[in-house]
């Protein structure tokens, strides 16, 4: 939860350093790129390969099949329920600085064909952190996904839970598992992409509930963060600790795929699931009380 | 779904004032101490002057019940732990150990018991009194081992039909690089979706900290009651501090502002009830702060006793999916 606000920003880098973002330099190799090749390069850099971050929309538009997302739950705005310093300030930033009202965006789409119920985080907004509404929305897509028998993709880049929501973010975390769980009970796929960063109160909800868990290569991904954890076992980590390589190696994911892939890699793991015929296929177990 | 009334700022202002005097009588009071052997009576009397002035000041600072001071009780040394709790509320227990895949945790103690007659499955983290009793038990701060021991005892008690209980006093799930390469939030995240579809009753009692996904993990419940010094949070307050304004001893203010304390929590409609303490806390009277307790537990299981399986997952459902703030435009 707490790393994130430590890590290179990659946004701002994009912008700051070079004239009217016309070109972008890449934060590990430092090679300069043509912004719109990039783009068209999915961000993936071209020299090195590494995966600079993508707002929540960029993320629907390069995995779902054009033109093909319906938004849902648009209207979902945060309060501050706890009158906490600062909160609304910081919301209404985000806001104008993403052009988004939250950091979650949730709707249904087509990948590869396949229609299913999609969501992605925003790390842009708070650093994509969950608060109540991001749990309502994650919540209700999962429902909508029983409701209307397709599966279930959600792309998470979050530091963790909103901390100035207080124990009320924290009860997001059994509000998505608790709705991921109707998504089991109704047999069908819930396929999750985990997207740098990935850490704190999302990867111990629904992020790591997936049937299949994919990664970015070199994603952050991990509970506790880097530094509460040197200083606890009162050592340096390795720099590999946490990535997604690292949690392929133990065990924690299946499958890290390069940007490039992942539509592909979604569209034939949706395919494998038979998710058109699923409907009608296999009822729905005693545990799921409606 | 309710927006807290502000937070009395005038109390915590005041509580921070009266600690900064008090500690400076505490410095005084040490420094004069060591010169009490060789003065006379003039250093007696300064002594007992600067005695009664800490006590005043304790006084009214026990009076001002800050959120501050409330984290302060929760983390108090004496302050009966959650698996005496559990040792004083379930009778003929037998620890189950292990999660069949790695080791036992020490951290989590786990196993099956009878609660006023009738069988459970209860859970609660070990915290210790003393450096070699926390040591052994990891400063009751569970790894994913310990998770999954616990899940394993629930869905025991999902087999056979009892009621699961679950003593809660954690400051965290461990945050270490071991604690990590085994999946911790995966850990977490199963716990707690299979809890909140648990299909036994679950009654859940904060005795002490809450810790954020840690506590969660354990702490899904049908009915979830909260000690009246009891603090539950998503982040400690010297993390939330850290983080606000890189400043970990700016904690105080980040208590108050996480709204942590049972008052708010039940408020927020996080927690169904509190448990009274004895006055001054749990830990002057532990006989009766597990009693009180134990009527809360009994209470809770009857009401859910009669309750249809299908009837108790869907409300348990409903209950979870209802929590947070939000507003709607359409």
């Amino acid at each position: 939860m707490l790393h994130w606000l430590r890590r290179p920003k990659y946004a701002s880098t994009e912008r700051r350093d070079l004239p009217a973002g016309l070109w972008t330099k890449c934060p590990r190799c430092g090679a300069v790129t043509y912004t719109k090749d990039l783009e068209r390069n999915l961000k993936v850099c071209p020299t090195c390969g590494f995966h600079h971050r993508l707002s929540a929309p960029e993320r629907l538009a390069q995995v779902l099949d054009e033109g093909s997302f319906q938004e849902t739950d648009a209207g979902l705005a945060s309060g501050d329920p706890l009158r906490f310093d600062g909160y609304a300030a910081k919301l209404a930033e985000a806001q104008r600085a993403t052009g988004r009202p939250e950091a979650a965006l949730t709707g249904f789409g087509t990948i590869d064909g396949h229609r299913v119920a999609v969501g992605a985080l925003d790390f842009f907004f708070m650093g994509g952190s969950m608060g109540s509404v991001v749990g309502e929305k994650i919540a209700r897509l999962a429902e909508r996904a029983v409701d209307a028998r397709v599966p279930l993709v959600t792309f998470a880049a979050s530091g963790g839970a909103r901390m100035q929501e207080g124990a009320l973010s924290l009860m997001q975390l059994a509000k998505t598992s608790a709705a991921v769980g109707r998504v089991h009970d109704a047999r069908l796929p819930y396929l999750s992409v985990l997207c740098d960063p990935t850490t704190g109160g999302v990867t111990a909800s629904f992020a790591f509930l997936g049937d299949v868990i994919l990664a970015e290569p070199g994603a952050l991904i991990g509970f506790a963060g880097r530094r509460v954890i040197e200083q606890t076992i009162r050592r340096k980590l390795p720099a590999q600790f946490q990535t997604a390589e690292f949690c392929l190696e133990h065990g924690l994911i299946d499958l890290v795929v390069p940007r490039g892939q992942l539509r592909e890699t979604l569209g034939r793991l949706l395919r494998y699931f038979g998710a058109p015929r699923l409907q009608a296929a296999t009822p729905a177990p005693g545990g799921a009380a409606p | 779904m309710k927006v807290l009334p502000e937070r009395d700022r005038q109390a915590e202002a005041r509580a921070a004032a009266l600690e900064a005097q008090l500690g400076e009588v505490q410095r005084e009071l040490a420094q004069h101490r060591q010169r009490a052997g060789q003065a006379g009576p003039p250093e007696a009397d300064l002594l007992r002057t600067l005695e009664a002035r800490a006590a005043a000041l304790r006084e009214e600072l026990a009076g001002l019940r800050t959120p501050w001071q409330t984290v302060a009780l929760a983390r108090h040394p004496q302050r009966p732990k959650a698996h005496e709790f559990l040792a004083a509320l379930v009778d003929d227990f037998t620890e189950l150990h292990g999660d069949r895949a790695f080791r036992d945790d020490p951290a989590l103690t786990c196993g099956l018991g009878w609660f006023e007659g009738r069988p459970v499955a209860a859970v609660a983290p070990h915290k210790g009194r003393d450096t070699r009793e926390n040591l052994a038990h990891n400063f009751g701060m569970p790894y994913p081992e310990g998770y999954r021991k616990a899940l394993r005892v629930m869905k025991l008690a999902e087999k056979f039909g009892y009621p699961v209980l679950s003593f809660v006093d954690t400051p965290a799930a461990y945050p270490g690089d071991a604690a990590e390469e085994r999946g911790q939030a995966e850990a977490i995240a199963r716990n707690i979706m299979e809890m909140t579809r648990l299909r036994v009753p679950v009654v859940v009692t904060i005795t002490g900290e809450g810790g954020s996904g840690g506590a969660l993990a354990i702490a899904v419940g049908d009915a979830v009651l909260m000690l009246e010094h009891a603090i539950y949070t998503v982040i400690p307050p010297e993390g939330c501090a850290a983080i606000l304004w890189h400043d970990a001893t700016r904690a105080r203010e980040a208590a108050g502002a996480l709204r942590l304390v049972a008052a708010d929590l039940l408020a927020l409609e996080v927690v169904d009830e509190i448990v009274p303490e004895p006055a001054g806390g749990a830990h002057t009277d532990p006989p009766r702060a597990f009693d009180a307790v134990r009527a809360a537990v009994r209470r809770h299981l009857a009401a859910l006793d009669g309750l249809p399986v299908d009837e108790l997952v869907r409300r348990r459902y409903a209950k979870y999916r209802r929590m947070g703030y939000y507003e709607e435009r359409p």
